[in-house]
């Protein structure tokens, strides 16, 4: 057990001592029992206890607190409501997680400049809900968006199911302040739309707590848009659904949401919330339309003729937003009715073209002969983020070192295929070994030394993210090389 | 195992390598039509133009992966034929632009307030670097977090990291229609109403106002645009004539633009000052053109650039000399220290040696 070495008993004693003198007493834990329940975030397979558990009140104690750690070469791991998937905020043994819970003030809301300042603690959800009275909202929303705070949205860049309309965090955030590892103020962005400079808030959003901490946000709010009317569309097999979805964007439109579920998950999902989903289908596809009623309704009716065009052997508008609530019941809920089916379960998160969904598809089905294990499917097919649940039971033995094998497959198929290792979720410690496979020691190495820039002592979250060249070699993963091929003549994978 | 590498980047790797090894310093070039912004280039010209060609276009994809040295015209008629855009409506200011350099620039045109600018749309790059390393990051692909966003901080980066060679970027269908709209109105009444409109939910894709008139412009499904253009009134501008005043607003070919850039010949000087849409009329003397919703406003002024930038900062934003014949005058406004030094440590990250566009952005880097 880490509790009893030695060396770490000193070095706790060390920085309590360093940090009682910066905090109050009730804002420091460090007793075991009062640490476990920061030992994991939303990956709970890796879990580790941090040294010290500090809770600041303010941006004061923030900076003091940065400032000791930074003094005393302590690793510090920021943490919001640790809903993160791939262990981003898995504690550092000798580490101090920096739990920005208290940080839970909106601001201010500015209805006429559309704008929302809030600290880094706060739900998303909580935002749009302050923003509602003015007919504005925040709108990415991650699934997680009733628990997540907009401090981990912006460490992982969040998506959601609207973002191929309305973007990532990165596309609705206008500023973020926080703290460099060594404790100074530091600004990214602004108020108004650009900075001088280079464009380090882009740089800053999706780093996953390894460059800067954040603590104060500023967001922007769109319009709520007057009406939603969302299409539920069966289609007998998966190759025709995906081939839906590629029509829809090729008539121009964009939908405001575009959502895939293969036929298991349709079955576990009805299962948990009896949404009337089409049984029988091999596949559903959700397209949902946003805007004014003259929009909604031209939108709805393209929409239509190119799922019937396409092949769709059943096809639901929702009439009011009851109904269109209870078709994306389901789909909301494939996590949990995941949960349901299995003792457990492990979500991937790849992103592929949108033209290669069936050709996946159909590797997944030969993977789950290979491994032994089932595995379902749900996509944000819009934007060809991929998640598909591979089932297994933990007390089965090998049933976890196969499903890891399983995840690890369709990473390395996602990027033969052109496509990425996380597309919302983060890397964290879950994807270091994919990290090697997507790219080479050279641009890692690139990644290394940019982190050092913000961060030269490489405290901030050390570990997460950038693989070491030492695990690459070991996990013997093969670069698959990708960009700027010899022969731009020919097709590309 | 490694294929050979193509003709035209196996020289810019070369060329590199070599001012490395002289400890030389390189201007990357692409057509120059940018060449005016930004502080003076040095170094030795280094060609990109060669680097040319659309790798991969899938318009069903959204995505378009394109050589940094393809002309800009060129990416925009070819997606144009696929009846989609760059919704970020990048200026060219004058023919023979490239990809390149539109990337480089970051520089974003009147769709920029609900459109995004260039690094909302930039996936994934190839870069060559400082080390003469050919490294990717980012993809093809609208979701990517896998390890840092350094794709997108290359957008307006004048180049000072490294040799954009290649680009992914997103592509959105042109809009099923447009309309524009002109009122007469005093500015600080039109930067209201501006920021009222774009609290609702209408499809408002560019705005401008100058010398008394405000000028909206509607884009988006048809119903919609019809809807919104009979309920905000004013007076219908005529298509064809619309679309020459949007192109000469976004290449600064506009009246406004024309008259400022001889007065900068002269003693004044043309800024862009930067600021939150809600910010008050600027209180200086000089002509202005206000854009994105507020959020851009031109000003053509013999003011001193220090009150400039004490205006812009005052109002919560910054202020960029665009036109001038001063060049003594710092082009952009200097960085406060923290953020100066990680500027610092990013260029030695990526161009330990300096070889690139050395004080292009800001002189000491």
């Amino acid at each position: 057990m880490n509790d009893v070495a030695p060396d770490r008993v000193q070095r706790q004693v060390e920085v309590v001592a360093a940090l009682r003198a910066v905090l109050p007493k009730h804002a420091l834990l460090w007793r075991g029992e009062d640490t476990g329940p920061y030992e994991c975030d939303g990956l709970t397979a890796y879990r580790a206890l941090p040294l010290v558990v500090a809770l600041p009140e303010n941006e004061e104690q923030v900076a003091a607190v940065l400032k000791a750690c930074h003094r005393l070469d302590v690793p510090v791991v920021a943490r919001g409501a640790g809903t993160g998937l791939s262990g981003g905020a898995l504690p550092h043994t000798l580490g101090v997680t920096l739990s920005l819970a208290k940080f839970n003030r909106i601001l201010k809301v500015d209805p006429l400049a559309r704008t929302a300042t809030v600290q880094c603690g706060v739900r998303n959800l909580a935002i749009s809900e302050a923003a509602a009275p003015h007919g504005l909202y925040y709108a990415p929303d991650p699934s997680s968006q009733i628990a997540c705070t907009i401090g981990g949205n912006v460490a992982e860049n969040s998506g959601g199911v609207h973002c191929l309309k309305y973007g990532l965090t990165l596309h609705n955030v206008l500023r973020v302040r926080g703290y460099t590892a060594d404790g100074e103020p530091v600004e990214f962005g602004g108020e108004a739309l650009d900075a001088p400079g280079l464009d380090l808030l882009a740089l800053v959003i999706g780093s996953e707590g390894m460059l800067a901490v954040a603590t104060e946000v500023t967001v922007r709010l769109v319009p709520k848009p007057l009406v939603a009317r969302c299409i539920m569309a069966s289609f007998d097999d998966v190759r025709s659904a995906g081939d839906a979805v590629a029509n829809i964007i090729a008539e121009g439109i964009i939908p405001a949401g575009l959502e895939m579920m293969d036929k298991p998950m349709t079955a576990a999902v009805e299962g948990f919330v009896h949404a009337g989903y089409d049984l029988d289908a091999a596949a559903i596809l959700l397209c949902e339309s946003d805007g004014t009623p003259e929009e909604v309704e031209e939108e709805i009716g393209r929409m239509l003729d190119v799922l019937a065009g396409s092949g769709a052997s059943r096809m639901e508008v929702s009439r009011d937003e009851m109904q269109r609530l209870r078709f994306w019941s389901g789909r909301k809920n494939a996590f949990p009715a995941s949960g349901r089916i299995s003792p457990d379960y492990m979500c991937m998160d790849s992103t592929i073209p949108r033209k290669r969904l069936a050709e996946m598809l159909e590797a997944i089905v030969e993977m789950e002969a290979k491994y032994g294990l089932r595995c379902v499917n749900v996509f944000h097919a819009g934007d060809g983020n991929l998640h598909p649940l591979i089932l297994f039971d933990a007390n089965v033995p090998d049933e976890l070192h196969r499903a890891e094998l399983f995840g690890a497959e369709i990473l390395e198929k996602s990027v033969a295929l052109g496509g990425t290792v996380t597309g919302e979720h983060g890397v964290g410690v879950e994807k270091l070994g994919s990290m090697c496979v997507q790219f080479s020691p050279e641009e890692l190495e690139q990644m290394r030394t940019l982190k050092a820039a913000f961060d030269p002592k490489g405290l901030l979250n050390p570990g997460k993210v950038i693989p070491t060249l030492v695990r690459c070699a070991e996990g013997g993963k093969m670069h698959v090389k990708k960009g700027l091929l010899p022969f731009p003549e020919l097709e590309r994978f | 195992m490694a294929a050979p590498m193509d003709p035209a980047l196996a020289r810019l790797v070369d060329g590199v390598q070599t001012a490395r090894a002289v400890k030389g310093t390189l201007d990357i070039r692409g057509g120059g039509t940018k060449a005016f912004y930004g502080e003076t280039a040095r170094g030795e010209p280094l060609d990109v133009q060669e680097l040319s060609g659309i790798s991969c276009y899938e318009p069903s994809e959204l995505v378009v992966t394109v050589r940094a040295g393809t002309p800009l015209a060129e990416l925009e008629a070819v997606v144009a034929e696929k009846g989609q855009c760059l919704p970020f409506e990048p200026p060219r200011f004058a023919p023979g632009g490239t990809v390149g350099g539109m990337v480089a620039a970051g520089l974003a045109g009147p769709a920029r307030p609900t459109a995004g600018t260039v690094r909302d749309y930039v996936l994934g790059v190839t870069l060559l670097s400082g080390r003469a390393e050919v490294l990717t990051f980012g993809g093809q692909v609208m979701k990517n977090v896998a390890g840092y966003d350094v794709s997108r901080v290359l957008a307006g980066s004048l180049g000072m990291l490294g040799v954009l060679c290649e680009v992914s970027l997103k592509v959105l269908p042109l809009p099923a229609a447009t309309a524009t709209l002109r009122f007469e109105m005093a500015q600080p009444a039109a930067l209201r109403t501006l920021n009222e409109w774009a609290g609702q939910p209408l499809p408002l894709t560019g705005s401008a106002w100058w010398d008394g008139m405000l000028v909206v412009r509607l884009a988006g499904a048809r119903a919609a645009v019809k809807a919104a253009a009979t309920r905000l009134g004013g007076e219908a501008i005529e298509p064809a004539l619309a679309a020459t005043f949007w192109a000469g607003l976004r290449d600064h070919l506009d009246e406004f633009f024309v008259g400022a850039k001889k007065a900068a010949q002269g003693a004044a000087a043309l800024w862009r000052v930067s600021l939150p849409q809600t910010a008050p009329p600027l209180t200086l003397s000089g002509e202005q053109l206000v854009e994105w919703g507020g959020a851009q406003r031109w000003l053509a002024t013999s003011t001193p650039a220090a009150a400039v930038r004490e205006a812009a900062q005052r109002l919560g934003g910054h202020a960029t000399l665009f036109y001038s014949s001063d060049r003594s005058i710092p082009v952009f406004t200097p960085l406060a220290p923290p953020l100066a030094t990680i500027h610092e440590r990013l260029k030695n990250a990526f161009d330990p040696d300096r070889v690139f566009n050395a004080g292009r952005m800001f002189p000491k880097l």
